[in-house]
């Protein structure tokens, strides 16, 4: 296990182990899971194995992050630059990038070529789906990155859900804008995830691409140009999924447009959970308060952390965004989810119990306390939530 | 000759240099820190705004 050592400005040696150094290597999983299915079903023929990539993400990760619980380790500040320069992190985020290109087209070649049942077809694609829908997370923290590399890397994975326009509208646009009414990108309390989906989907598209034109615009440049960011993902996307059509024949469509709507799902609900309800004041001039860490749910459970490059780490991201996923902090005291994300993924497909749990820790929040005033509220939902909950009333835990 | 200053980012340490610009952004050299429009935010972290910017110390030329 490689050690980290500094003497510091107070002349103290300080030394950290990071005992998840080789645990990130789980990172990979979540990109060729789906192959499981793959080769399962190749080894026995039984349609069975079809469904275990489904089974192993939303029965096995939430089961992984009660049973293995949280981490709460933080890393010294005087040793992140070390950490931060440590290669071997930044290599497994690249590395994910031509796994979910070979798990993919796996997946496209064995769909197109094998005879499975509806169910089994269905199960596969809308895996993999899933799979890619982690192509946006690792994306997310290529595109934070301020190297051509890692940019580029960005550009390339997120061409496989087809989302190329996710990192300028995430960095440029939700940061900005996050946990405020503003954001298509972050939910508002009372607002399912199926009604947020409709508000979010569209509402990202058409940011990333107002704020690319205005980027354009000021080098005089038309937006349909290949300077493009957006488009220069899309070029890459349109290239890999004709292939697919032209390859594979009219079985590819069902099979990409699964594919495509659940790898955005997978966004979807990554961002519904992330801010839900949560609200920067606005200032006397206007403008809204920066953002402060109790603008994001966290969780610092460990399977899931691993599996998400410590995305659930996420006051510390949006503080710091450009911060290197190893180094990201937990912190006391922040509004914190009962499970990781999967876990949690699950909870808002059933809006019911997503409303009854997550409202009350909504107003349990300490710089809330039941001030409906200091909440995102779904303007639609508005009248209901005030009429059942009243100003200042604070749910029993 | 005009002086070209450096402006930092507090947050994550981006410098707008007024004699490079930024070519990706769209400002060419030259182009002052002053006359960024006033709702510019950092081009790397995107969390902080224009009036946060810091001007560099030891300005080298
Ligand atoms: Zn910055």
């Amino acid at each position: 296990m490689r050690n980290y050592s500094v003497i510091d400005a107070n002349n103290q040696q300080v030394t950290y182990v990071d005992q998840k150094r080789w645990w990130w290597v789980l990172s990979l999983i979540n990109p060729t899971l789906p192959l499981i299915g793959v080769l399962g079903f190749l080894a026995t023929q039984q349609p069975f194995w079809l469904v275990a990539p489904l089974i192993l993400m939303f029965v096995v990760a939430p089961l992984l992050d009660l049973l293995l619980g949280e981490d709460q380790n933080n890393p010294p500040e005087s040793l992140v630059p070390q950490l931060e320069d440590d290669a071997y992190y930044r290599v497994l985020t690249y590395l994910t990038v031509p796994l979910h290109y070979i798990a993919f087209i796996t997946v496209a070649v064995f769909v197109g070529t094998q005879t499975l049942p509806w169910w089994g077809f269905l199960a596969l694609a809308v895996a993999i789906g899933f799979a890619d829908g982690f192509a946006i997370n690792t994306g997310h923290e290529l595109g934070h990155k301020r190297t051509r590399l890692e940019t580029w890397l960005a550009k390339i994975v997120l061409a496989v859900p087809a989302y190329g326009h996710f990192w300028i509208e995430h960095n440029r646009g939700h940061h900005r804008d996050v946990a405020t009414p503003d954001d298509p990108a972050s939910a508002r309390m009372g607002e399912s995830i199926y009604r947020f989906a409709l508000r979010e989907i569209p509402g990202a598209f058409h940011r990333a691409w107002e704020i690319e034109r205005e980027r354009l615009n000021r080098k005089d440049l038309p937006v349909l140009h290949l300077q493009n960011e957006v488009l220069q993902s899309y070029l890459i996307s349109v290239v890999l999924q004709l292939s697919l059509l032209i390859a594979f024949g009219w079985i590819m469509v069902p099979f990409l447009l699964i594919h495509n709507f659940f790898s955005w799902w997978v966004l979807t609900s990554a961002n519904y959970i992330e801010h839900y309800g949560l609200l920067r004041m606005q200032q006397d001039n206007g403008k809204y308060e920066r953002c402060q860490p109790h603008h994001s749910w966290n969780a610092n459970h460990i399977y899931s952390n691993l599996l998400l490059f410590h995305l659930q780490r996420h006051s510390d991201h949006h503080a710091n965004p450009t911060r290197r996923y190893q180094s990201l902090r937990h912190f006391e005291d922040l509004p914190s989810l009962p499970s990781g994300y999967y876990g949690m993924y699950l909870l808002a497909y059933v809006p019911s119990l997503w409303f009854k749990y997550m409202d009350a820790k909504l107003l349990q929040l300490p710089h809330v306390k039941g001030d409906l005033n200091k909440i995102n509220i779904d303007p639609e939902a508005r009248e209901a939530i005030f009429e059942k909950y009243g100003d200042g009333f604070v749910p029993a835990s | 000759m005009s002086q070209h200053l450096k402006y930092v980012c507090p947050g994550c340490g981006y410098t707008y240099n007024e004699a490079l610009g930024d070519d990706h952004e769209g400002y060419p050299p030259g182009y002052l820190f002053k006359d960024l429009p006033d709702d510019f935010v950092c081009p790397d972290c995107a969390v902080r705004y224009k009036e946060d910017f810091e001007p560099e110390t030891n300005q080298q030329h």
